[in-house]
């Protein structure tokens, strides 16, 4: 990987990987991997070590696509991609469950399902394939750790309203009544929906003040 | 991606001689891992298992695995069947006899709940508790684990005839655990494990007399 030639170029690095933290952040704009964001936000520190597993597949697997891609055939590329994305999934479930046993006992199911998350299927497919593996690795890191951003906020709030803690600390005391339900599963859909009313709402004023400046 | 136009199709032997390299370099690279984790893996499962009997045993500092062969329990040498049912003698200084640390499992709320519980012989009494692996709803089931007022109803359980389940606040006997608001099938699912456990072995138990020794390198 050569360092950018010129500063045109590191711009357009700096964008591609600054795109996935915000602008296109992988669950509250493209609304992708949908499961793991439902399933594992129940706690921060869940969301923290999802987050982190999936952004280390995603940047692998781009890096490997991207330096293989061209010797891979269009017709089987989908299958390929799949077993790349398995494999570093199955080597990282191996390196949890070495190093840390106990988040990798909370995260259980769901580190497996990293495989069909299809917000890495949809990076291969859509970026890593087609451009060189500098990029395609910023590119990663940047919607992964957009992922992670969006997890933590879902795992945090849902965390402090749920259970009265974050990062397992108790934030209130044994005053606070917990609301149950904001660590079942609706609360993971309540929260999804009130964090994406909130961004609609967001772009849409934008998109109005862009109108009116217009005018 | 339906804008997509797949070039000539490149022959079936080139879309086969991908996939089996492909194959191959990722079971390959899974087999290292698997060869280089395998040691920590187990390091792991061991010093788990080694906590959880120090905690359930209150006061053990060694530990020796017996399994159950031909009707009674012997020390495991390594020569028994993966699936024999196994219990873990516990010993604390001197290499004084404790108790045992029985493993159980069964049905709860969502899915399976391992568990390991203390029983002193010399008093009949379950002595603690440990849940091991489940899948109860987090906010309540997720007590049986979390609560460590319910861990404490285990630190002093007569279990014959047998332990029961009472509404929260209530329990005043020995063999009475106190429920968990909210979790009613997780608390009761864990003192049935117990039980089955305590009805299917207590008798089978070496009596504390005949327990073997204490192995002599002492772990911590």
């Amino acid at each position: 990987m050569n360092a950018p030639s010129s500063p045109a170029e590191a711009a357009r690095l700096h964008a591609e990987f600054v795109k996935g933290l915000w602008r296109e952040n992988p669950v509250f704009v493209q609304v992708l991997g949908m499961c793991p964001t439902l399933a594992v936000t129940n706690s921060a520190i869940n969301a923290l070590a999802m987050g982190a597993a999936t952004t280390a597949v995603l940047a692998c697997s781009s890096l490997l696509v991207s330096l293989l891609g061209r010797f891979i055939p269009a017709q089987v590329r989908i299958s390929t991609y799949v077993i790349v994305i398995a494999t570093f999934v199955t080597v990282v479930d191996f390196v949890l469950q070495a190093i840390l046993p106990d988040v990798h006992k909370e995260l259980g199911a769901f580190l497996a399902l990293i495989v069909v998350n299809c917000l890495i299927l949809g990076r291969q497919e859509a970026f890593a394939s087609k451009n060189p593996p500098l990029a395609a690795v910023l590119d990663a890191l940047g919607m992964g750790l957009g992922f992670l951003f969006a997890l933590l906020c879902l795992g945090a709030t849902r965390e402090v309203l749920g259970n009265g803690s974050l990062f397992g600390i108790d934030l209130f005391g044994p005053a606070f009544e917990p609301w149950v339900v904001m660590v079942l599963p609706p609360g993971g859909f309540l929260m999804l929906g009130l964090i994406l009313l909130l961004f609609s709402w967001r772009l849409q004023r934008r998109a109005a003040a862009a109108a009116e400046e217009k005018r | 991606m339906s804008d997509f136009e797949l070039p000539p199709e490149p022959g079936s032997t080139r879309l086969v001689a991908t996939l089996t390299v492909a194959g191959l370099l990722a079971g390959l690279l899974l087999a290292s891992t698997y060869a280089l984790t395998l040691p920590a893996i187990e390091a792991n499962a061991a010093a788990a298992l080694q906590r959880a009997v120090f905690q359930v045993v209150p006061g053990t500092t060694a530990m020796r695995k017996l399994v159950l062969t031909g009707g009674r329990f012997v020390p495991a040498d390594g020569s028994e069947a993966k699936d024999a049912v196994a219990v873990y003698a516990a010993y604390g200084d001197g290499g004084r006899f404790l108790g045992y640390a029985i493993p159980g499992q069964g049905p709860g709320f969502q899915d399976t709940i391992k568990l390991l519980f203390g029983y002193d012989p010399q008093r009949e009494l379950v002595v603690g508790m440990q849940v091991l692996d489940s899948r109860e709803t987090p906010g309540l089931g997720d007590k049986i684990f979390k609560d460590p007022a319910f861990a404490r109803e285990f630190a002093a359980l007569a279990v014959r005839p047998e332990a029961v389940v009472v509404k929260h606040g209530t329990g005043t006997l020995p063999n009475q655990v106190d429920g968990i608001t909210g979790a009613t099938i997780s608390s009761k699912a864990v003192v049935r494990i117990v039980n089955e456990r305590c009805a299917g072995l207590l008798d089978k138990l070496p009596a504390a007399a005949e327990v073997p020794p204490a192995p002599k390198e002492e772990s911590r």
